[in-house]
């Protein structure tokens, strides 16, 4: 394996939705040095990949960010950083009209406002909102992209960020990268519990499943503190095709009804968890199955939902067709998703204070993998990644270079090369990902046990995945993609590890179905903390945290070890 | 669901492999590109979006209802010409302007 060494003053890792919009942010410092590291190709990766339906967290007229923090608040019974999405939503209306600025479609009126819909949604064409982005962020004179490279480590010495480890997926190549501060901005896992079609379509689901916990786990690793991993993200999408539904309950005001033609949307309660747990339950009560009650609308609307569909789920339309039965004339049917980890729909990731640094000097965290700020979606992400350039910006002028004390770059070549040259192995890595998926949906709390679990479930999960773990370490790969392939395996174990520990330590069921634990059936006033975590000498520690609400602003205070 | 890649209209130049987002298309021997890992694609379409010979479709498995019928898209101008062909060979196209934002 060949070995390179890149120097930068600032990497960001993952180049989405947020990683992009730093890099864009950053181009504004010209003598600043920017690497963007991307595991596929800047053009087309991560979440908006297909394309996105609607700019989901915006500021509509007469609402203000604060009523955007009451509503994220509300949604996750409390349990968020109320200085996190203050500072996110202040800048949600900015960074929208930065995006129409560099070529997206958004719909306008007459006066030329956006058109909204809903409270806090506005209507665009987002099919290449990627497209525009990456463009946007080559085009930056001191920003450089390096695509095909998956980073798997930081590196770090006395909890200070001194630069990453990667390697190409194609070619026999091995990365050291060095820099002064560091923006992490590889978005959330999936792919940790079996998924709704674990069959041939077992990756028709609905976050990219190759966002595998990559960054999430280099932290965990490298001892960053993490927050609300427990509270799981489980989407309510249409059935088979997992296409997003609020197109649907939203665009033709479509109501959600059992198999008995009743509607039980008021039932459950209207929070995000709650609309997902009604659907279960109305199943698991034998009422099933569960639609968005289409039947009658128009066929200029159908048309209309063929349309937006084919701008971010290409395969609901296709669908559609393919049966011959459009949403005119059929119901659809929809279903709950396997679970997410995402901090951009609900809170889990890493524990920042309000510039987006981690608990690790100069190491930044931005979109779905940064945590306690829930309902980010595409703007919060971009929002979240202008703030974490700025802050990596100003860290960078404030604090010299450290260099690396002790050089670990041939341990980690070696760590490399051992996978490549093992001929022993008997296991494969598909069959130890499908074997998690398995463990994680029968007693973590998956589609199977309809996201119910218990302690004692739990603990025999972690086993399991602490066995995973072991095993993955004596994988072979043929070649490069065979490595990319058991580092997205190893990355996932790290996850499903921290996320039991947890599921374990928040005693109670304050949201339905995220995180629904029978052991502890109800909600407990002595929930109301941050269920945080940190990996110390091997073992994964609990500790609980303060509230941080009323306007009040989180510091960080006891970083150093 | 996943994508077919013809070989007799692959041209070898690699966008797609370049451009999907799991880095799941690969190099073959004779320089065309193929689906190394045919269940793992998500179904995004970036790779039917970025080649330009036509030569990608995409089509949904049996498992979540497919019956044969392939999806294409072509760009002209502004408009994504998304093209539907049925088992028995009948085609429905549908075109979307991406100068217009999404009724819904
Ligand atoms: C299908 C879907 C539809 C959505 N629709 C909407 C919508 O209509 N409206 C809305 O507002 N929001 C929507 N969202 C939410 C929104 O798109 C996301 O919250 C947001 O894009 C997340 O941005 P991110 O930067 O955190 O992640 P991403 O944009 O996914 O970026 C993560 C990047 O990191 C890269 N990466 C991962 N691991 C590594 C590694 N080890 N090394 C290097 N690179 C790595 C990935 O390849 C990827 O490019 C949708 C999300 C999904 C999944
Ligand atoms: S983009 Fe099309 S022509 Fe080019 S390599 Fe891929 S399939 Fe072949
Ligand atoms: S549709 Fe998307 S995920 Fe599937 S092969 Fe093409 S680019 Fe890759």
């Amino acid at each position: 394996m060949e070995a390179k060494e890149i120097q930068t003053d600032i990497l960001i890792i993952g180049g989405g939705t947020a990683g992009c919009f730093a890099g864009i942010t950053l181009g504004e410092y010209r003598d600043i040095d920017v690497l963007i590291v991307e595991k596929a190709n800047v053009k087309r990766s991560g979440c908006l990949a297909a394309g996105v339906n609607a700019i989901n967290a915006y500021i509509t007229e007469g609402k203000t960010p604060q009523d955007y923090v009451n509503y994220a608040k509300r949604d996750a019974e409390g349990i968020v950083r109320e200085d996190l999405l203050l500072t996110m939503s202040e800048r949600l209306n900015r960074v929208t009209e930065h995006m129409e600025k560099l070529g997206l479609v958004i719909l306008k009126d007459d006066q030329g406002k956006y058109v909204a819909r809903g409270d806090r949604n506005i209507k665009i064409n987002g099919e290449n909102i990627k497209p525009i982005l990456a463009k946007a962020a080559a085009r930056q004179k001191n920003v450089k992209i390096l695509n095909h490279v998956n980073i798997t480590d930081f590196i770090v010495e006395n909890n200070r960020i001194k630069g990453a480890y990667g390697f190409h997926v194609d070619q026999p190549i091995c990365y050291t990268i060095y820099a002064n501060a560091v923006i992490c901005g590889t978005g959330g896992a999936a792919g940790l519990y079996r998924p709704n079609n674990p069959g041939f379509s077992r990756h028709k689901i609905w976050y990219p499943p190759f966002n595998t916990g990559a960054g999430y786990s280099m932290g965990i690793r490298a001892g960053a503190e993490m927050t609300t991993f427990e509270m799981r993200f489980i989407a309510l999408r249409c059935k088979d095709t997992i296409a997003p539904t609020g197109t649907i309950a939203q665009g033709v005001s479509a109501e959600q009804i059992n198999g008995q033609g009743e509607n039980y949307e008021d039932k459950y309660g209207l929070t995000t968890s709650q609309r997902v747990y009604g659907t279960v339950e109305e199943n698991r009560k034998g009422r099933g199955p569960c639609y968005l009650k289409t039947k009658g609308i128009t066929k200029e609307q159908e048309e209309d939902l063929y349309k937006a569909y084919l701008n971010m789920a290409p395969s609901q339309t296709l669908k559609w067709i393919e049966t011959g039965k459009g949403p005119s004339q059929e119901n659809v049917e929809v279903e709950g998703s396997e679970p997410y980890i995402v901090g951009g729909h609900t809170a889990s990731g890493y524990w920042v204070d309000t510039k987006r640094q981690t608990t690790i000097q100069g190491l930044f965290a931005a979109g779905d993998v940064a945590g306690g700020c829930p309902q980010k979606y595409v703007t919060g992400a971009l929002a979240e990644g202008e703030i974490a350039a700025e802050a990596a910006a100003e860290f960078h002028r404030a604090n010299p270079y450290e260099p690396v004390k002790k050089d670990t770059r041939k341990k980690k070549q070696k760590e490399y090369e051992a996978y490549l040259k093992n001929d022993r192995a008997v296991l494969t890595t598909g069959q130890l990902e499908e074997t998690m998926q398995k463990v994680m949906d029968q007693y973590a709390g998956g589609i199977s046990t309809n996201y119910q679990y218990s302690e004692g479930k739990l603990r025999m999960a972690d086993e399991k995945i602490m066995l995973l773990l072991e095993l993955s370490r004596h994988l072979a790969a043929r070649d490069m993609d065979g490595l990319l392939r058991i580092y997205e395996l190893r990355e996932r174990l790290v996850v499903c590890q921290v996320l039991i520990a947890h599921l374990l330590g928040r005693k109670e069921t304050r949201w339905h179905s995220f995180a629904e634990n029978t052991t502890y059936p109800e909600k407990s006033e002595d929930g109301m903390v941050y269920v945080n975590s940190k990996l110390k000498n091997g073992k994964i520690e609990i500790l609980y945290r303060e509230l941080v609400t009323g306007g009040k602003v989180y510091e960080h205070t006891d970083t150093a070890e | 669901m996943s994508i077919q890649i013809q070989q007799n209209k692959c041209t070898g130049c690699g966008q797609c492999i370049e451009a999907c987002p799991g880095n799941l298309i690969k190099r073959g021997e004779g320089g065309k590109a193929w689906i190394r890992h045919i269940r793992d694609c998500w179904g995004c379409t970036s790779c039917l979006k970025e080649c330009r010979f036509g030569a990608i479709c995409f089509y949904l498995g049996a498992d979540i209802g497919g019956r044969g019928s392939t999806l294409t898209v072509r760009k002209e101008g502004d408009v994504n010409i998304w093209s539907i062909t049925d088992r028995e060979g009948r085609l429905q196209q549908i075109r979307v302007d991406q100068k217009k934002a999404n009724q819904y």
